[in-house]
């Protein structure tokens, strides 16, 4: 899922401070999951920005609200009259769901509360990690399900380089070296011949490299 | 001075300046370049040398511009960002300038797409204004972006392209402005072919005094046959070239067009001498070097002047 994490407090109501009629709208799926910018987190964030704007002498009307997903049109029909009525919105959702409403409204600011961190996981309760960098060439198939793409530092495709050490990065004794972990799981699997293999280098084509990207389902219209 | 570069001293003694540039070679021969040389040799003030233009990969443009350099031209280095993050770029600069490069020029560079490795990850860590700015720092405060001091400042005249042919026309001018903010001493435009459009751009330019802050150098191509116009219309984005400019290379035989290419290139070049604000012209003769001295002699750009260093103050 798409992880986030609120923007620094003064950085959001230093956005927004000059409208009188602002929406602060959750998005309940993906960032909420990281009790980031759900429905329950635009409400917090809409009474501390009340708060701000009575201590701050700031005339301005602030009304809450949200939607499961702020991705995809369906998903807004009973909030139209909402979003209409404002002057502004501030966004809970990761930059997908600001550029959809940017795009969907262009006559709105829209502005981001969140600053969209990464794809990850849930490993433990209140525990988020990368997992995917969306780099568009799968290659856990071949790597023991342990992404380099996204865990390595290097992103190195032949690893571990010389800079990991009792299985940890050298950027960080918290960061473990992703090819550690690929070589456990390699040995654990009884793959370990698939690590003689060199992999090729990538098709960064299908990356961000290449352009921003996008598909149709044929069948639809 | 900001870098005692030639270009630099020719255009401060008010000269009309010429450049052209020069590609390195698809290989590791420095004879092509040193062929080329010749060929540009007495007939410009520095002679850029491009960076794996189109992304298709080249012998290095610092490399280049040293053949250039052995061969006795002035080598203006071409820098793209697409390849290279802010630690090459960095160290690149520092290298050109010990080898004694003084003129450089700040750009994005074409998508790899383009180039023979559309599979290459692109780096695109700063953006060419940041990059001109990042040169600006190093070269004027003596200090890395990272605010540690430099061992010895790398000295260039820092340039920058333009086009004043590209969408949407509002923005043309702004964003000249912003890379004359980050430190442009100098300009290169994009090949112009439409005078109707550059002479508004100019006027733009001149309203917001870009001219008296950054030297404009004018850019120039030859077409070689009216064919060459139309494909550069239809493949190259942003170039634009009237229907009556093509027409008047069409009607004239095939064996003639060449011909009328560079004697409209000639006019074009007599053209810009006369409008306010042009310090001089990048004549790009895109594989074409051994005409670069027929069009800049018959511009009456011939022979390039000497100044030396003592007499600009």
């Amino acid at each position: 899922m798409i992880v986030g994490e609120q923007k620094p407090f003064e950085e959001v109501w230093n956005q927004v401070k000059h409208h009188k009629r602002l929406l602060v709208f959750g998005c309940n799926t993906c960032v909420a999951v990281c009790h980031q910018g759900g429905n329950k987190e635009a409400g917090v964030l809409a009474s501390l920005l009340r708060m701000r704007a009575t201590q701050d002498e700031v005339d301005i009307e602030i009304i809450d609200s949200g939607i499961e997903r702020q991705c995809e049109h369906e998903f807004f029909e009973r909030t139209e009259e909402l979003v209409a009525g404002a002057e502004a919105v501030l966004s809970l959702a990761c930059g997908i769901g600001v550029q959809f409403m940017a795009g969907k409204y262009p006559d709105t600011p829209i502005y981001p509360a969140l600053n969209t961190t990464f794809l990850g996981d849930v490993p433990e309760t209140g525990v988020f990690t990368e997992k995917c960098q969306a780099c568009g060439d799968c290659v856990l198939g071949a790597t023991g399900g342990v992404c380099p793409v996204s865990r390595c530092a290097k992103r190195v495709l032949n690893g571990p380089c010389g800079g990991s050490n009792k299985g940890m990065c050298e950027i960080s004794k918290d960061t473990e070296c992703a090819w550690q972990l690929v070589v456990e799981r390699l040995e654990r699997l009884g793959k370990l011949d698939d690590y003689e293999k060199v992999q090729p280098i990538k098709d960064w084509s299908k990356d961000r490299s290449g352009g921003p990207r996008s598909f149709r389902l044929e069948d639809f219209s | 001075m900001k870098s005692g570069s030639n270009l630099e001293r020719v255009m401060a003694a008010g000269h009309f300046a010429v450049t052209a540039e020069c590609g390195p070679p698809r290989g590791a021969d420095p004879d092509h370049v040193i062929k080329k040389a010749e060929l540009v040799k007495g007939n410009v003030d520095a002679c850029n040398v491009t960076d794996n233009q189109t992304s298709v990969v080249r012998m290095s443009s610092i490399a280049g511009c040293m053949l250039v350099k052995q061969s006795g031209i002035e080598p203006l280095l071409q820098m793209v960002v697409r390849d290279r993050n802010r630690i090459a770029l960095q160290s690149d600069l520092l290298g050109a300038s010990a080898l004694g490069v003084r003129n450089l020029l700040c750009l994005s560079g074409d998508h790899q797409k383009f180039g023979d490795d559309p599979q290459a990850k692109n780096v695109f860590d700063i953006d060419s204004i940041q990059l001109i700015h990042l040169v600006k720092t190093m070269r004027d405060e003596g200090v890395f972006p990272s605010g540690d001091k430099l061992d010895g400042a790398p000295k260039f005249l820092i340039g920058c392209a333009v086009n004043p042919f590209a969408d949407p026309y509002e923005i043309r001018v702004p964003r000249f402005k912003l890379k004359v903010d980050a430190g442009a001493d100098f300009v290169q435009t994009q090949c112009i072919y439409n005078m109707d459009v550059f002479k508004k751009y100019m006027e733009d330019v001149k309203r917001q005094g870009l001219h008296e802050r950054c030297k404009i150098l004018a850019g120039v191509t030859p077409l070689k046959s009216a064919g060459m116009g139309k494909f550069m219309n239809r493949m190259v984005a942003g170039i634009d070239i009237p229907d009556s400019f093509i027409k008047r290379i069409a009607d004239e035989p095939k064996e003639k067009q060449a011909a009328k290419g560079i004697e409209m290139c000639i006019e074009q070049i007599h053209e810009l001498k006369e409008m306010e604000g042009i310090a001089g012209v990048h004549v790009m003769a895109i594989e074409w070097e051994e005409k670069l001295n027929e069009i800049i002699g018959g511009a009456g750009l011939l022979p390039r002047p000497v100044v030396e260093h003592e007499t600009v103050h």
